[in-house]
């Protein structure tokens, strides 16, 4: 293992020469091909026949800036509550999960429970569970009744955590029984194994599609404005209805997109990192 | 002082008798190898000791004390077992020093500080100090089942069950597995090993059991079992074994 200065040999100096080479050889051809496409592109686009209509329809710079200021509002309740709904969900479904790996017969209702909640939530469109808990659940008139938003919220947690649960347990299942065995001979109850030994290689595991679902989260958290609640799509609608011109929904479209960058940025590191572990790198 | 004594054991795999009144005894300090074809019932055996499978027969006795009791904590008898699997069974997303000290923190109680000391100077011992931060897919077969066995020694175990800890290793790794277990043999832990390298079991075995169907069929000084056995079936298994050229 020692690390001396080694002085490389001239086939080695040659070799990497070679590949220096070669790297910058394909940035330039990526360069070239991209603006080569990128003009194309551009010429068939706006030398459309119908091209001028579209771009005041759609592409009109002042309104766009009217909008902006709405519409990053309404995207401001889309992060709070993508942020909060992922957290829950992801809680929520891990608990789920763990529920129903619970062996032993005193366990049996509770796993049955938490089965029938995984079945019920993702059989259910999120729609219908969003419109239950907002307008049926307010129409109960109890005391002390949560806003539309946190019961907008609330539907989102339970349909995503009966996902997320399903993910979890296809981690957990996918932990060899021989790890469990070496934990318990260590003399691990079956908590300390689940906690130290199978929910950390599980969760490793099932990190990108676990964040897969986060990313389709975040486009779905938007349908709480159905129930009242402005969010970036409700609130570049309203725009779009008072200057009759769909350059809002662009606006909105952009801001969406990229938001979801950093989050879907992370997905593929995450998913890189595990494919490499995979083949044992 | 004995400190395992197995009476009668019985334990079926759906209707299939593994395990038949299976008797055996392990004094303090003593090494017994199982040997045995494939399918005799060896690994079933350490992991009934091990209180990793349920028995339908018998007792087992650890330091006289009856471990196969109804109420009896599994949990709190396996801290005094030390096992070690074929497939050494690291923990992969630990390294080699969190794998060694997880038992003795959280079963032991023991603190991070002293756990790794502790830890540090067992690696030092099999030469596998500079290891410490390594995880277990940065080393060699015979690296991760020498850090699987100190493993289970950093528990200070009682009885150590060694399960075919060499039948996964490239020859030439095969050695220093065995060295360690020889250095174990001279230090006076008392070790229960089934093994299919039968010079090793002549070698370090004070007594040797040859399994058969489930049943012990023959058992002594490893003199005596490998020199001159009195059981038909020893001597076809041993006959095999040699035509094998495995002894
Ligand atoms: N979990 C199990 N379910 C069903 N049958 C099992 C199970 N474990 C072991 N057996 C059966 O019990 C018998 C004894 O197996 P065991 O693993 O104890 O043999 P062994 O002596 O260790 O063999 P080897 O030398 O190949 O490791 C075999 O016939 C095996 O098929
Ligand atoms: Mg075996």
């Amino acid at each position: 293992m020692s690390t001396t200065a080694h002085v490389h040999s001239p086939a080695q100096r040659a070799r990497e020469e070679y590949r220096r080479r070669q790297t910058v050889l394909s940035v330039l051809i990526a360069a070239a091909s991209t603006a080569a496409v990128g003009t194309l592109l551009a010429v068939a686009v706006t030398g459309a026949p119908g091209w001028d209509r579209v771009r005041q329809s759609f592409l009109d710079p002042r309104i766009a800036r009217d909008a902006l200021p709405r519409v990053l509002d309404g995207l401001w309740l889309n992060v709070r509550l993508l942020v909060c709904c992922a957290i829950g969900a992801l809680l929520l479904g891990l608990l789920i999960a763990i529920l129903r790996t619970l062996r032993g017969p005193v366990f049996f209702p509770i796993r049955a429970l938490a089965a029938g909640y995984t079945y019920t939530f993702r059989g259910l469109p999120l729609i219908i569970v969003l419109y239950l808990l907002t307008l049926g659940v307010p129409g109960l008139r109890l005391q002390g009744m949560p806003s539309v938003l946190v019961l907008g919220g609330l539907a989102l947690v339970l349909t995503y955590s009966g996902y997320l649960a399903e993910v979890f347990r296809a981690g957990i299942e996918s932990v060899h029984p021989s790890q469990l065995a070496a934990a318990r001979s260590l003399g691990l109850t079956y908590r300390q194994t689940m906690r130290h030994v199978v929910l950390p290689q599980a969760v490793r595991r099932v990190a990108p599609p676990l964040l897969n679902d986060v990313v389709a989260l975040q486009k779905d958290v938007g349908l709480v404005s159905l129930a009242g609640p402005i969010d970036a799509v409700r609130a570049a609608q309203i725009a779009t209805a008072q200057s009759f011109n769909y350059t809002p929904y662009i606006v909105a479209g952009v801001l969406f997109v990229l938001l979801a960058i950093p989050l879907i940025a992370v997905t593929d590191q995450v998913t890189l990192r595990a494919a490499r572990r995979q083949s044992g790198g | 002082m004995d400190v395992l004594r197995c009476r009668g054991l019985r334990k079926e795999f759906g209707g299939q008798v593994v395990l038949d009144s299976l008797d055996l005894t392990v004094a303090e300090h003593q090494v017994v190898a199982l040997i045995g074809a494939s399918g005799s019932g060896k690994s079933t055996l350490l992991r009934c000791v091990n209180l990793l499978e349920e028995l339908h027969d018998g007792t087992i006795e650890l330091d006289g004390e009856e471990i196969s009791a109804p109420g009896v904590d599994p949990d709190q008898v396996r801290r005094r077992i030390g096992m070690v699997f074929q497939s050494y069974n690291l923990f992969p997303h630990l390294n080699v020093l969190d794998n060694i000290t997880l038992a003795p923190r959280r079963v032991h109680g023991r603190s991070r500080r002293e756990a790794e000391d502790r830890a540090r100077e067992l690696l030092a011992r099999v030469g596998l100090a500079a290891k410490a931060d390594t995880f277990p897919d940065r080393l060699s077969g015979g690296q991760q089942q020498r850090v699987a066995i100190v493993r289970a020694l950093a528990n200070s175990p009682r009885l150590l069950l060694l399960d075919e800890v060499t039948s996964a290793l490239d020859p030439e790794l095969v050695g220093e597995v065995l060295t360690m277990i020889r250095d174990l043999k001279a230090e006076g832990m008392t070790m229960v090993l089934a093994t299919h390298e039968m010079s090793f079991a002549r070698d370090v075995a004070d007594q040797v059991c040859f399994l058969d169907a489930g049943r012990v069929v023959e058992s002594g000084p490893p003199e005596q079992v490998f020199g001159g056995p009195t059981q038909p079936r020893t001597r076809q298994f041993l006959a095999r074994i040699i035509e094998a050229g495995r002894l």
